[in-house]
């Protein structure tokens, strides 16, 4: 994988509007935004309605996969072309998502919806309808999903990726600062993790960074061993998709894992390690 | 907004009360002519710009950030290459109001 193998920019979104085989979705938390104007031709999908399992804490099955993007009109050999709001982070949470569950033809605006926003590039509130398909998903691929024993014997072993911000890492707050600091569970981070906060792979539009800029900041400012299979983490996995997505995409790296369950899981197990403070 | 989200919602979290209680808010709008800007983000920098937050303006052009106590530099990014900038502090217990005009 390499950058244009994954990422497109908005000129090529705007030329491929309505394009045969193109399919251009947003993925939101909340769909508000996209009710208020969208890329035209864009459909929606939901980061929680659609993509997490109502029940347990876990992602749509296979069969629920299958029927929300038959449902949607997406077919197996359509190329999917993901946006969103929050620098993409939705986004590249359900460009995961799609590998996870063996869609190949996938790419990510780069910048998302600001960068398409903040150019005054055209959005509609036209909502398009497009014919049932029945789409076929592939079992999910655990090469790319951490889970929480994995995470656990990684410590000291592999690099682990924390990409929160420093005071969440630090356990100075436990969330993000746009939300209310609420929660019951510990702060700090799993040891030995390096703390490379997302945000310092995007410039300030919601673009990624140059490779150039972004293997100086993972490999030469935090040290991550490139020889090394990674984790990356965040509170909840959407944040850490995108950090995901610049390592194993983008740069290339072989095996890197999300751990979606994240700090929210991590934080509230009984007896694990934690760290407090800076990064060592 | 629930714990199990990290999402930034436009205009930042709503607060019930017009308390901070134990939160330190910095909220804030964005105008034009007296008109709300709706389009554009709020960011919450840290020391040496270093990002902390961010969240798309509400359709009155306000937003509101959950800090921690400190010195803070609030940016404001729209279409037509705006770009300002403005510094504020933050206190646990205060709802710190900020107004920028573009």
């Amino acid at each position: 994988m390499s950058r244009s193998d994954v990422l497109v920019d908005a000129d090529w979104v705007e030329a491929n509007i309505g394009a045969p085989g193109v399919v251009i979705v947003e993925v939101d938390e909340d769909t508000s935004a996209y009710d208020k104007g969208h890329i035209p031709s864009a459909i929606k999908i939901d980061w929680k309605k659609d993509l997490q399992d109502p029940v347990r804490r876990d992602f749509v099955d296979k069969t629920g996969f299958e029927q929300l993007l038959s449902g949607r009109g997406i077919s197996n050999d359509d190329t999917v072309v993901l946006y969103g709001g929050n620098n993409n982070w939705f986004a590249a949470y359900a460009y995961w998502y799609f590998k996870l569950y063996g869609h190949d033809k996938v790419l990510l605006l780069d910048g998302g919806r600001k960068k398409w926003e903040l150019d005054s590039r055209e959005l509609s509130t036209d909502v398009p309808q497009r014919a049932k398909t029945s789409y076929t998903a592939a079992e999910q691929d655990d090469a790319l999903r951490a889970k929480r024993d994995e995470v656990i014997d990684a410590i000291g072993k592999r690099n682990l990726v924390d990409v929160r911000s420093p005071d969440e890492f630090a356990g100075r707050l436990l969330a993000p600062a746009h939300l209310p600091q609420e929660q019951a569970q510990r702060g700090g981070h799993i040891p030995t993790a390096k703390n490379v906060p997302w945000s310092k792979a995007a410039n300030e539009d919601g673009t990624f960074k140059s490779d150039e800029a972004l293997t100086t900041l993972y490999k030469d400012d935090a040290g991550v061993d490139f020889g090394k299979d990674t984790i990356a983490y965040c509170r909840i996995g959407e944040r850490s998709a995108h950090t995901w997505f610049v390592l194993h995409e983008i740069l290339g790296l072989a095996n890197v894992k999300n751990y979606d369950g994240s700090w929210t899981e991590y934080g509230s197990l009984v007896g694990v390690p934690i760290e407090l403070g800076e990064g060592k | 907004m629930s714990n199990d989200s990290c999402g930034a919602p436009a205009g930042g979290v709503t607060i019930t009360k017009d308390k901070a209680g134990k939160e330190a808010i910095i909220e804030g709008q964005v105008l034009r002519a007296g008109a709300p800007v709706s389009t554009g983000y709020a960011r919450l920098l840290g020391t040496g710009d270093e990002f902390v937050a961010e969240v798309p303006l509400g359709e009155d052009g306000g937003f509101r950030f959950f800090a921690a106590p400190g010195e803070w530099t609030l940016r404001v990014l729209a279409p037509g290459n705006v770009r300002l900038s403005q510094e504020v502090g933050a206190e646990i217990g205060q709802i710190t109001k900020v107004s920028f005009l573009v």
